[in-house]
Formats: C-alpha cells, structure tokens, sequence
C-alpha cells in the first residue's frame, strides 16, 4: 500500500546518537484519515515535525524516505523542500495558546497562508478567511477577524487554527494532538469539527494522539508506536475486533469504556512492555545501531 | 466566548504621566536653554560666589538655584548639562539598543554556531569591569563627546544581546513560528515578522532603561573629568565640583544630583510604562 503520504524506513537521531525513531514506515491514503497512536515519549510528534521539517535542532533525520505526493521531500533541496511543504501541507498544532502570534490580530494570520502561498489579493484573502471563520462555527466571524489571541478562548482559538490549516486548501493536514489541550466538552466539538472539515474539502489527514477512543472516532486506519517503532499498522475495524500486536492488545484494555468506566482500567502488563523493548533491542542490533 | 480584557481602555497611569511629563519638561529645557536660561552658564562673578537658592536669605535675585564658587548660575548650568545628558541619552541608547538587540535576536533565534560565537562574546565582554573600560576606552580614544558614546555602545550592548536572546529563544519555541515556517516562510522573514513584534515591548524597556544608564555613565565620566571639555556644563562636573565644597554650598552638589537621580526614575518609569501599556499578551 502506497499513499498520498508515504514514510519508509524513517529513522531520526539526537545528535548525540540516541535513536528517536527507528525505521518508521507508514501511509496515508489519499482523502484518508490515519490515526497515529502511542504513549508519551514514543515519538509521534517527532514524525510530524519530520515530515514538515521542523524537527527540534538537536535532531536530525539519519535515513529513509517521506513521499508526498509523489517526491521525496528529503532528496529535495532545502528551500525547494521548504516551498513544496508549505504548498502540500498544514498543520494543526497541539496547543492553542501558543499556536497563534500574541502581537498580531487574527484576520491577518489567516490571510497570511493564502497571500505567501496562493498570492492571492488581500480582499481576496480576507473573504475566504470571514467564510473559513463561518464553516468552524465562529459567532461573528468579522470580529474575531480583528481580534487578538488573547481575547479569545482556548476553544475559539484552536476553531481558529483549524480554519487556518484549511485555508490554503492543502492536500495533507497533520494534527498533532488538536484535542489534548481543551476541555473535554470542546474536544467533542473540535474533533467532530476536525472530521466534517476533513470530509468536505477531502484532505488527508494525520492524526497523532494518545487517546485511542478519539482515533476510533475519526480514523480509517492506524499505526501504534511503541520507544519509536511501529509495532502494529492496521485498518480500523480490524485493530478494535483483533489487535495482533501484544502490545496493541494491552493498550486496548487499558482504555476505559463508556459502560464499565473503571472495570476494565488494565495497565500495561510489564512482561509486554519487556518483550516489546526486546524487540526494539533486537531491531537496533539488527540496524547497528 | 471573547472575555472582557480586549474592551478595557484603561487610562494612562500615573506612572507615565510623572516620568513622561519630567522628561518632556527636560527636553523642552534642553531645546530652549538658550532663551530660558536666566544667565549665561558660563559667566563668571567672583563678587557672586556661592549665593543660595532663592528661598534662602541673602540671596541674589535672578540665580533661582544660587551659584557656585566662581559665580556660576547653578540653573543655567543645569539647563545647558541637559542638552549633552539628552543627547548621550538618545544617540548612545538607540545605538546600544540597535546593536545589542540585532545580536540577541540572531543568537535566541538562529542558535547554533552564530549563538556561540556571539555568546561566548557577551561571557568574556562581562568580564570587563564596566566603568574601568569606559575610562580605559575614553583615555584611548581621546575625551569628547564621540567617545563618550562610542564608550557607552561598546560597554553596554551585551545588556540587550542577552535579554533579548532569552527571550528570542523563548519565543522560538513557540508553535506559531512553526506554523510560519511550515506555511513556506524563510527563517529570516519568520525572525522579522513573528519573533521581532513579540520581542518589542522588551527591548522598548529596555531601551529606556538603557538611557537612564548612559546618563549615568556619562555622569560618571564626568566626575572623572573624562567627558567632554571641562568648560561646557555637565552634570557629572557640577557634581563633582560641588562634592569640594558641600559644607558651605550644599545647592551646587544637590541639584544637579536631583535633576539626575529624577531623569533616571523617569526613563525606567517610562520604559515599564510602555511595556505594561502596550504589550498586548499584558494588556
């Protein structure tokens, strides 16, 4: 399987050696929705950030392959990579308070993306961003337009930056976590919000979280990872019926369900968590590193 | 969902209108001296030597602040000090400022080799014991007002390069510059559009407090008898002259330290001002 975005045997370094990610391959299919999922410290963020080049300085991709849409970003020059990704991509970012520039109103941060990546006029730009404002069920979009961060909520700011990432009509989007840092009563609007936006302007869409009950909402399909490894790539119905990684499974009874909410509350057993860094081990020594 | 913080026009504080209005009435001292001088600062009157300000008896009419021992009007001297104060001030200040914070920026933003060079620059810069270069530089290059200047630039821009530096990096780890850069930006024009309007309100404090400083330091320089030549006023010689002769005319050493101690209030007043003002995350 082969997809709009396509990462093959990815693998990211500290520059002090340590391996971040090891060999990581995945696919989002054109117009799709794939979950990324895994505890914290696996290195989910860090597949986004790669594939949209910015990785913290302290890393730097050491091998493989991103695809988008048909080139492999790495083997491209920088500033032609820098274009291409801008053109191609967008991002959702985790936090909304820091997502936004403080010292500038909202319109013209919208309007920025379509100005520098579509060159269209600023009326132009400013229209679309009124309507984008409208379609994430802004109440008075004209105003928010001449509002700064500050005077806006957590909630309103992050409808704010989903609009953005849609603005430029990329055809990859990649949320990193868009839910985690709201309340849990707007995660359920910003997440079906997230879903409907996906649906109508058919963008692909990575979706990195931890929370696999919000993945089972909105996903097609889903890679876990486990200390920078993919351990189990699968479609949706078939990992939520048959898990086949142990550590897939694990993860599933550790997630509370709606009807027993603390019943079926099982950490993850140690003997997995060994024999998944067995594995890992095993990989390092068979990658040398 | 918009909460009430954007709606508030809160009145200018009473912080900005006392540092605000002593230093509009320095400047307006400073461009009128010539016509509002009661005296010339230079004329002497040994017959008028150390007379009292005018609320003291014995006093003469005309010297408002009483006179020094040659016979000098303390006021008029004052006056005439503003203008080389204000001048040090905005030209060693702005620069310092231009200097340091370009540095600082390009340091907390770009990181890497350019941080460790500038950096290790700034470590061995503080080093230096601040007032002893200045004299050292000022022996060099010859006393006048150039070189007070250039003293200034040179002894002062690690300040800004270090703030700003913080807060540049602070600010560069935040996902809205990400975001600029994953929408097609160069790292420069990221730098100047995102990272600069945020780092503003710091180094407009800054900048401020950077002219009380060189006042300051010009003072000091003075009292060292290494500013400009001895002749024209300043208030740094005042004070040094009246420090010779404080038991019999306190007036010639108080003043000038007044009109120092109040001009440097002001500008860190000032700068805190703005920034609380103007900052919009503060706001």
């Amino acid at each position: 399987m082969s997809g709009f975005l396509s990462i093959r045997n990815l693998t990211v370094r500290l520059k002090s050696g340590v391996t971040i990610l090891r060999s990581v391959s995945l696919d989002v299919a054109q117009g799709q929705v794939h979950g990324l999922v895994g505890e914290s410290g696996a290195g989910k963020s860090m597949i986004g950030k790669a594939v949209l080049g910015t990785l913290p300085r302290a890393l730097q991709v050491t091998g493989g392959e991103i695809w988008l849409d048909g080139e492999n970003l790495l083997a491209l020059p920088h500033d032609t990579r820098r274009k291409r990704i801008g053109a191609t991509a967008a991002l959702i970012p985790q936090d909304p308070l820091t997502a936004l520039n403080p010292s500038k109103r909202i319109g013209p941060q919208i309007t920025r993306r379509l100005v520098d990546i579509l060159a269209w006029t600023r009326s132009d730009a400013e229209a679309r961003a009124l309507e984008l404002l409208g379609e994430v069920q802004i109440p008075d979009p004209a105003r928010v337009m001449r509002s700064y961060p500050h005077e806006l909520s957590g909630g309103m700011r992050q409808r704010i930056l989903i609009a953005s990432a849609f603005a430029a009509e990329p055809k990859l989007i990649i949320a990193d976590e868009p839910t985690t840092a709201l309340d849990v009563t707007v995660q359920k609007q910003i997440l079906r919000l997230i879903a409907d936006m996906q649906v109508r302007h058919g963008t692909s869409l990575l979706f990195v979280t931890h929370d696999l009950g919000v993945v089972s909402k909105v996903c097609d399909t889903l890679s876990v990872l486990y200390a920078g490894k993919v351990v189990e790539e699968a479609r949706m119905h078939r990992f939520f019926m048959r898990p086949i990684h142990p550590y897939s499974r694990a993860l599933l009874a550790a997630t509370p369900t709606y009807l027993d909410p603390t019943g079926s509350l099982t950490p993850v057993p140690e003997s997995v968590i060994s024999a998944v860094e067995e594995e890992v081990r095993l990989h390092d020594v068979r990658f040398g590193t | 969902m918009r909460d009430a913080r954007g709606e508030v026009r809160r009145p200018i504080g009473l912080r900005l209108w006392l540092s605000g209005g002593w230093l509009t009435l320095l400047v307006l001292g400073a461009l009128l001296a010539p016509w509002v001088a009661p005296k010339d600062p230079l004329m002497q009157d040994l017959f008028l030597g150390r007379m009292p300000p005018f609320w003291v008896a014995g006093t003469e009419p005309g010297y408002w602040l009483g006179t020094d021992s040659l016979g000098r009007d303390v006021l008029s001297r004052i006056l005439y000090g503003t203008r080389l104060a204000l001048i040090v001030a905005l030209v060693a200040g702005t620069l310092t400022c231009l200097i340091g914070a370009t540095l600082g920026l390009i340091a907390g933003y770009y990181r890497g080799w350019p941080d460790r060079i500038i950096s290790r620059f700034v470590d061995i810069w503080m080093a230096f014991p601040p007032v002893l270069f200045a004299i050292l530089l000022i022996a060099v290059l010859g006393p006048g007002l150039v070189s007070i200047i250039i003293a200034i630039v040179v002894i002062d821009w690690t300040r800004f390069a270090r703030v700003v530096r913080a807060e540049a990096m602070s600010q560069g780890a935040m996902d809205y510059v990400a975001s600029a850069q994953v929408a097609g930006r160069t790292r420069f024009g990221t730098m100047l559009t995102e990272i600069l309007p945020n780092v503003l309100p710091t180094i407009v404090a800054l900048l401020t407090l950077e002219m009380g400083i060189a006042v300051i330091v010009e003072a000091i320089l003075s009292f060292v008898n290494l500013s400009i030549s001895t002749d024209s006023p300043t208030w740094g010689g005042m004070i040094a002259e009246g420090r010779t002769s404080v038991h019999q005319a306190w007036w010639v050493l108080v003043f000038p330290l007044i009109t120092l101690f109040l001009t440097v209030l002001s500008f860190s007043q000032l700068g805190e001002g703005l920034k609380d003002r103007f900052d919009p995350v503060l706001r």
